[in-house]
């Protein structure tokens, strides 16, 4: 037996591998197809202190190698998630990250404040960077200084280890995961989506109702593997790696880059066992290639 | 519920632009009709599945009737008998059988709506006169035009059910839409349930609001999961939904079959 665990935070989790927040509803969904017991941790949808609608359809659409979503971060809110997904989730022994969304700082800290008081939440990962809502979002994620105030503020609520979950839509990621590191972060989390648009030629339309979308799947993965070389090379603190894994060499890649954590988004959709492939390839490339223990290769290329 | 491989039986064209495959798979005997299954293009490239409505459920097979609109549904119509396909389902909640109880029943089918309901046809058929079946069952089919072979008619006619056939232009059957068409053959219905193209399906909701039947329709939009994950796929509801909590309910999960009167469209 190889050792796959991987501790951070002062948390210790069975393998590497969990899924990326919005792509694998609260575990439920897909508890049918894999053992949410068996993965490294269950990242949820985001959570808002009160319900969001989202936006209107299309909500996504396909692309080479990848698609674009832009949801609107529509959740049931913090009281029904809690009672629901969380006690849910309660059933399985598993991590949770908890992904948290807000408008406006005040209501990050009301969502962190509720969120934290729960037991069964091992991590909160606070969602800086969506592309897809008007106001909060992406806003807090793309300037250095919104992300160091709004890190800070939630880390003084906070009862939970904080993922800050940083965009990929800026100039230079290293000084973003600096940002986030001196706010008090725990660990920082990316790639979210690149903003991306798609016009239908025939109808001279947008596909998606939102005109714009979040960009994510393989397409992205080798612009995802060299930010969060940059984000792990600036920081100390940890790093969990995500943008278009499908399959577990794309996993080590992320690993060697240097997440400590690596979590499956899209890919999901395409194949829903994927994570246990994953989790099983990554063992048997240990086995083959004489490593002990998978933590040994977080960074290895730093 | 899995995703797994299924055998190209058979493989047909039924009109320009449509067709008609059989697959061999472990689920079939699950489906229930009114689901469907998301069909997986062999091309890397297109990394979501296709849904598609399950036409029939029989023994170990599923049959697939659709339209060529893309690249996915292209290569799937190129596909050799034989060959392996990924598919994922059955999903989504079909048909509620129990609504046609005692009732007059009419299937409003507009184009390449019509697979969606034929499985239905064929169960609600069997129980026909049955305490919990219905009275009759009454199919409007609607082409374009005579050019589309009034495809699957036949099977619908072999399933049991009286059948009328409508297109746009007249060149076959009744001149006008399947509403028209169900009002000049003078056909009641205590329940209607009906497929096509959004137009259609608003015109049925209005419809069976003035005339007070219940209507149950099956909707259609843009999926990246098809289990209810990834909320890409909603349709807006007159109440909160039980699961989403606010105005907006998965077409995937919740659906694709919806009692109109329950939707926003
Ligand atoms: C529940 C459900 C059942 C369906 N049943 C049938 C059926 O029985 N027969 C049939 O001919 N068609 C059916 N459709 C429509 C069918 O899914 C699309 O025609 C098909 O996905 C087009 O794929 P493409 O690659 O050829 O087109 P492209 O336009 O290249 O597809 C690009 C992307 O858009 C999606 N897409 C395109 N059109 C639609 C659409 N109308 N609805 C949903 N997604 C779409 C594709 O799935 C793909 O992800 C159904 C749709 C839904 C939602
Ligand atoms: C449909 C969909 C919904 C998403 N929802 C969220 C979300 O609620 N919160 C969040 O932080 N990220 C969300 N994301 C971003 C993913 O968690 C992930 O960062 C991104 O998709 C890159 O990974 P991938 O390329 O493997 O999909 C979503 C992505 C998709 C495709
Ligand atoms: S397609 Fe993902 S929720 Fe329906």
């Amino acid at each position: 037996m190889r050792d796959m665990s991987v501790s951070l935070c002062g948390i210790k989790f069975r393998n590497p591998v969990t899924c990326a927040s919005g792509t694998f509803g609260s575990g439920m969904e897909y508890s049918g197809f894999l053992d949410l017991g068996k993965l490294g941790a269950v990242t949820t949808k985001g959570v808002s202190v009160t319900a969001w609608e989202g936006n209107d359809t299309p909500r996504v659409a396909e692309t080479p190698s990848g698609m674009m979503n832009a949801i609107g971060l529509q959740n049931p809110g913090a009281e029904v998630f809690i009672k629901r997904d969380l006690a849910f989730l309660k059933n399985f022994d598993v991590p949770v990250i908890v992904n948290v969304c807000g408008h406006t700082e005040e209501e990050y800290v009301e969502a962190v404040k509720i969120l934290s008081e729960r037991e069964e939440i091992a991590m909160l990962e606070i969602n800086v960077s969506c592309p897809n809502v008007k106001e909060g979002g992406i806003a807090f994620g793309t300037d250095a200084d919104s992300l160091l105030s709004i890190t800070k503020a939630v880390k003084q609520v906070s009862k939970k280890p904080v993922i800050m979950k940083l965009s990929p839509n800026v100039t230079d990621i290293s000084m973003m995961a600096r940002a986030a590191e001196e706010g008090g972060a725990d660990a920082v989390s990316l790639i979210n989506t690149f903003t991306a648009m798609k016009i239908d030629i025939y109808r001279r339309r947008f596909v998606l109702a939102n005109r714009t979308g979040g960009l994510s799947g393989p397409a992205i993965h080798p612009i995802a593997v060299r930010m969060v070389y940059e984000a792990s090379k600036a920081v100390k603190i940890p790093v969990i790696g995500m943008g278009g894994i499908a399959g577990w060499e794309d996993a080590v890649e992320m690993m060697m880059a240097g997440a400590s954590l690596v979590a499956v988004g899209m890919m999901n959709f395409h194949e829903p066992g994927l994570m246990m492939d994953i989790i099983n390839g990554m063992e048997a490339y240990m086995e083959k290639t004489g490593i002990e223990k998978i933590s040994d290769i977080i960074g290895c290329m730093h | 519920m899995k995703k797994c491989r299924a055998e190209v039986v058979s493989k047909r064209k039924l009109c320009e632009g449509i067709y008609d495959i059989r697959l061999k798979t472990e689920i079939a005997p699950e489906a229930k009709s009114g689901q469907f299954i998301l069909v997986f293009p062999n091309d890397p490239s297109k990394l979501l599945g296709r849904p598609l409505c399950i036409c029939e459920a029989e023994g170990e097979e599923i049959r697939i009737v659709f339209r060529v609109s893309g690249a996915g549904t292209e290569g799937l119509a190129d596909i050799d008998i034989n060959k392996e396909i990924m598919i994922e389902g059955p999903l989504g909640n079909g048909w509620d059988l129990s609504a046609a109880a005692g009732k007059e029943v009419l299937l409003l089918c507009g184009g390449i709506g019509a697979p969606a309901l034929l499985e239905l046809s064929k169960r609600l058929c069997r129980m026909k006169g049955k305490t919990d079946g219905p009275q009759n069952v009454r199919a409007v089919l609607g082409y374009r035009d005579s050019s589309m072979n009034a495809f699957l008619s036949q099977d619908f006619k072999d399933s049991g059910a009286d059948v009328v056939i409508a297109t746009d232009d007249g060149s076959a059957g009744i001149k006008g839409n399947v509403i028209e068409a169900a009002d000049k053959a003078l056909i009641g219905a205590d329940v209607i349930f009906a497929c096509g193209p959004m137009p259609m399906l608003e015109a049925v909701k209005e419809y069976s609001e003035k005339n007070g039947i219940k209507a149950y329709i099956s909707l259609e939009e843009r999926m990246a999961c098809g289990v209810g994950a990834c909320l890409g796929c909603v349709v807006k509801t007159t109440e909160k939904d039980s699961h989403s909590h606010v105005n907006n309910a998965r077409i995937c999960t919740e659906g694709p079959v919806f009692d109109a009167s329950e939707v926003v469209l």
